[in-house]
């Protein structure tokens, strides 16, 4: 191209030719100095780019800590389910290996019952027995009985072995079985120096593991229970019935004739005990059915299994009116199936709520763009008046406006147009909600709509009509379709405000007219399912992102202005 | 007035008035008549009263009192859209929303011409302006002066008597000006249509004209061919508005015979022609065209000279334009043609300046 521009023909360095010499060659552009141009622009542009990082790092990270964190924590919420597992980890390693035919073998009460004991313990039981309320009734009030009712068990333990021997209600002897020496040489000498910064962890003695393996699992767990979460002095706790629990087991089914260590004579004296038919003992399966006949059916168990793995999508089956079965998932049964209607109902409303609001705002937003300034603010003033005034006031003075003995029936009975004792009923259903929503969200859509309008030049309309079109075709062909941008603006303005609206309907909406919000809201606040209140909030978002996906792929988000 | 007489006029204004808040005239008694085919404008600065003028012609701004007249008949309670006067929009106005071909159509199905034949008429005026090619296009995707050829095409497309251009050319540049000023008149004169043309820019009134009128206050000032106008003002208004031009105050001394004497406010007495001045002793000012002033000059016995002195000289290119104070004036103004013999005057030069006492004419005071 350099060739065509003319006569140029001198081949020596004069500074056009180098510069196409520089187009030529197919290398990187270079700066004068030599670098490629790429890089020293990128150079120069670091500071402003640093600078402008700077600026917006104060919202960026306001937004990231108060917004997006508690959103993805949120939406994380509604398929998070370590609480089984983590209650109750012993018995979900049992239950793995059951095919959930019948019921689950001994085993599985064993695992439950150090479990339950542990979570009894923390306090932690009723945390569960309330998440797994949600997938089979009366789960809670079956483990805060378990709770309570499964020390039963390690206290016929216990009690015989302390008539047996004194010492196995006392810690220190308890120490000397199981604890390694040194540590027990060290934890003395911190409490002689009078309890001063952290308590040594607790070791189990060498070997111990091997002669009464779950007296050490148990006697480990109580330890760090001890150590760890109550701060107590190791020296001066006892251990729980659960360690009896264990210990009993370990000596009916070991021998430890081999054991010499530290108090040797009170472990073959009891293990003499155990092996004498006068012991008493229960089994696991006897002792859950003590405590609830609910443990000798196999739901239980189902639910149990069915959710102790770390991730769960029984919220998301939950908030479409699904439920996951040891069989697979399913629908629920039709009189518990709530939330596809909500969800549709949302929807549906949010919609003619949209519609209503453009049919009322359409024309406001055209008188306003059309009149002089200074009546134009006026009339802004009018429409911006109802944000100047709470929420609640307006919502609740629609439920003034509309209830039975409210002011519109008040009105229509005297005009005669209604019988007293026929009045209409035009609040707590669909209708209430609809009229104060529209009239809540209607600036939403009036200003979107004024400000695209106002950029409408007068003279499209001035050429339309000097051109013959007469004022229907003029505001048709020509206005309307300019006016398009504004409209979308609003629609999905109002239409996201409205599917996720919360007070009004929950104040004029009755039981007809709630929204998907009102029966989040409860499960935040009421139920405490959070689980579920974010697999809904998730499900809500994911709706509302494929409606702005669908509005951009066929209206085209570029068609949206707000001003 | 110079008329056509209101019988055969197409368009005319029978003293129209407008007022937009009830206190303030902004048409005063406006009388204005247009032969079929003639080329008008109208120019005047801002707030002058033309654009108002035009849109009671096209209809959105009512007359307050008088009548308008389309071909004889009164216009002033037809809607614009049963006018059938075809517009030009100062920013084209083109339909953001529609293609080319769709903005020409526009006008062609309001008017429910059928398919084929719209096509037709629609291809016909984009070739009219060389835009055959663009018809799919969107007006955005257009540059300023194409857009300006489609804002043309489309008011001409459904073959109005009547077209009305509302500054056109404001926004193009000064080259596209320069061409598209040649091109609406070669259009317009090919067509045989009658045009009224708002500016606020002199050059284009000047060139693109049959007859201009200047507007000033509400008002025709002067309505004349471009010659006229630029020759012979009527008033100091028009003297000023229309190109260049230079002017001393003085009282009249006497007047007879198509010349009069001035007195200048210096002490000098010139002869000049008399226009609107009528008696002895009244202020006059008189306006004298920068390149009618000679340097030097040679222009024998009937000529005046005056003593000057240069404040400055700049040189133009195709002109020398050079400042000098003549009789009070600090700010008057000659050109001279740039030729191999013209002498190129130096700030400081004293010279003597001289003109024919009939391209000085004695005008209004004001």
């Amino acid at each position: 191209m350099s060739d065509a521009t003319g006569p140029d023909t001198f081949d020596g360095p004069t500074p056009d030719n180098a510069l196409r010499q520089a187009q030529k060659t197919s290398g990187p552009m270079l700066a004068a100095d030599g670098t490629p141009l790429k890089k020293s622009l990128s150079r120069a542009l670091r500071r402003q780019k640093m600078r402008a990082l700077m600026l917006i790092a104060p919202l960026l990270l306001f937004v990231l800590i108060t917004f997006i964190a508690p959103i993805a924590d949120m939406l994380f919420r509604s398929v998070e389910n370590q609480i089984v597992s983590e209650t109750l980890p012993l018995t979900t390693e049992e239950l793995g290996s059951w095919d959930g035919e019948g019921m689950p073998p001994e085993a599985a009460f064993e695992a439950a019952y150090y479990d339950i004991f542990l979570a009894a313990e923390r306090k932690e039981h009723t945390r569960l027995g309330t998440r797994l309320n949600y997938e089979l009734t009366g789960a809670s009030s079956l483990f805060r009985k378990s709770g309570r009712g499964l020390d039963d068990i390690g206290e016929v333990y216990q009690d015989q072995f302390e008539d047996l021997d004194e010492n196995w209600d006392e810690a220190l002897p308890w120490l000397e079985l199981m604890g390694d020496p040194e540590w027990l040489a060290e934890q003395q000498e911190w409490v002689a120096e009078g309890e001063e910064g952290r308590q040594p962890s607790f070791e189990l003695s060498e070997g111990t593991a091997d002669i009464l393996p779950r007296t050490a699992r148990e006697f480990a767990v109580f330890a760090e229970y001890t150590q760890d979460e109550e701060r107590d002095n190791l020296l001066d706790e006892e251990p729980w019935s659960a360690v009896h629990t264990a210990l009993y087991q370990d000596l009916s089914s070991g021998d430890v004739s081999s054991y010499s260590g530290p108090r040797a004579d009170m472990l073959q004296a009891a293990a003499a005990l155990v092996a004498s038919p006068d012991f008493e003992t229960v089994s696991f399966l006897d002792g859950f059915e003590e405590v609830d006949e609910d443990w000798m059916e196999p739901p239980i168990w189902r639910t149990i299994k069915l959710y102790s793995p770390n991730y769960t999508s029984g919220y998301f089956l939950n908030s479409i009116d699904m439920q996951l079965t040891p069989d697979g998932i399913e629908a629920r049964p039709e009189n518990q199936q709530i939330y596809m209607l909500l969800f549709q109902r949302t929807l549906f409303m949010s919609l003619v709520i949209t519609f209503s609001c453009i049919l009322l705002g359409y024309p406001v937003a055209y008188i306003l763009s059309n009149l002089p300034m200074r009546s134009a603010n006026l009339l802004m003033i009018l429409v911006l008046l109802p944000f100047w005034t709470s929420l609640l006031v307006r919502t609740s003075a629609w439920k003034v406006m509309l209830q039975q003995q409210g002011v519109i029936n008040d009105v229509l009975v005297w005009i005669g147009l209604v019988a007293d004792d026929s009045r209409l009923t035009m609040i707590n259903n669909q209708f209430g909600t609809i009229v104060a929503m529209t009239h809540i969200l209607l600036p939403f859509m009036i200003l979107p709509m004024y400000s695209v309008m106002s950029t409408i030049p007068p003279s499209y309309v001035r050429a339309a009509k000097s051109l013959g079109a007469t004022n229907w075709t003029t505001f048709w062909r020509v206005y309307f379709p300019q006016s398009i941008p504004g409209i979308g603006a609003g629609s999905i303005l109002v239409f996201i405000l409205s599917i996720g609206y919360y007070i009004t309907p929950e104040i004029v909406g009755g039981t007809t007219g709630t929204f998907i919000s009102n029966r989040i809201a409860y499960h935040i606040s009421s139920s405490l399912n959070w689980g579920l209140a974010a697999a809904l909030g998730a499900i809500l978002l994911a709706v509302v992102l494929i409606l702005y996906w669908a509005y951009d792929r066929i209206v085209g988000i570029d068609n949206v202005k707000l001003g | 007035m110079p008329d056509t007489g209101t019988s055969d006029a197409f368009v005319a204004f029978e003293r129209v008035q407008k007022s937009y808040d009830g206190e303030t005239l902004v048409v005063k008694d406006l009388n204005l008549n247009m032969p079929k085919g003639e080329f008008l404008t109208m120019l005047g600065p801002s707030g002058s009263g033309k654009t108002t003028c035009l849109m009671m012609l096209a209809g959105f701004e009512t007359a307050t009192h008088g009548e308008i007249k389309l071909d004889g008949v009164s216009i002033n309670n037809i809607p614009p859209h049963k006018r059938g006067i075809g517009m030009v929009f100062q920013n084209y106005a083109l339909f953001p929303h529609m293609t080319v071909a769709e903005n020409l159509s526009f006008p062609l199905e309001v008017r429910k011409i059928g398919k084929s034949e719209r096509e037709k008429k629609v291809m016909r005026a984009l070739d009219m302006v060389e835009m055959g090619a663009f018809g799919g296009r969107r007006p955005a995707q257009l540059s300023g002066g194409q857009q300006q050829r489609i804002a043309l095409a489309r008011a001409l497309v459904f073959e109005p008597e009547l077209v009305l251009m509302d500054e056109p050319l404001g926004a193009l540049d000064k080259q596209l000006r320069e061409k598209m000023q040649f091109e609406i008149t070669d259009l317009a004169h090919r067509l045989g249509i009658t045009v009224v043309y708002v500016t606020h820019d002199q050059t284009e009134a000047l060139t693109m004209s049959d007859r201009v009128a200047v507007f000033d206050d509400g008002r025709i000032q002067q309505l004349a061919p471009p010659d006229e106008l630029y020759e012979a003002p009527q008033n100091s208004f028009v003297a000023q508005f229309i190109g260049e031009n230079n002017t001393l105050e003085g009282v009249v001394k006497e007047i007879s015979g198509g010349r009069c004497t001035v007195q200048l406010d210096g002490g000098e007495v010139i002869d000049a022609v008399p226009v609107n001045v009528s008696k002895v002793g009244e202020r006059t000012r008189v306006s004298i065209r920068p390149e009618r002033v000679e340097v030097n000059p040679d222009l024998g016995e009937s000529a005046h000279t005056l003593k000057a002195k240069v404040k400055e000289f700049i040189y133009m290119g195709d002109i020398f334009r050079t400042r000098l104070s003549v009789a009070g004036n600090e700010d008057f103004v000659i050109k001279t043609r740039n030729r191999p013999d013209q002498v190129r005057l130096r700030p400081g030069d004293e010279v003597t300046i001289g003109w024919m006492p009939e391209d000085c004419r004695a005008l209004d005071a004001q």
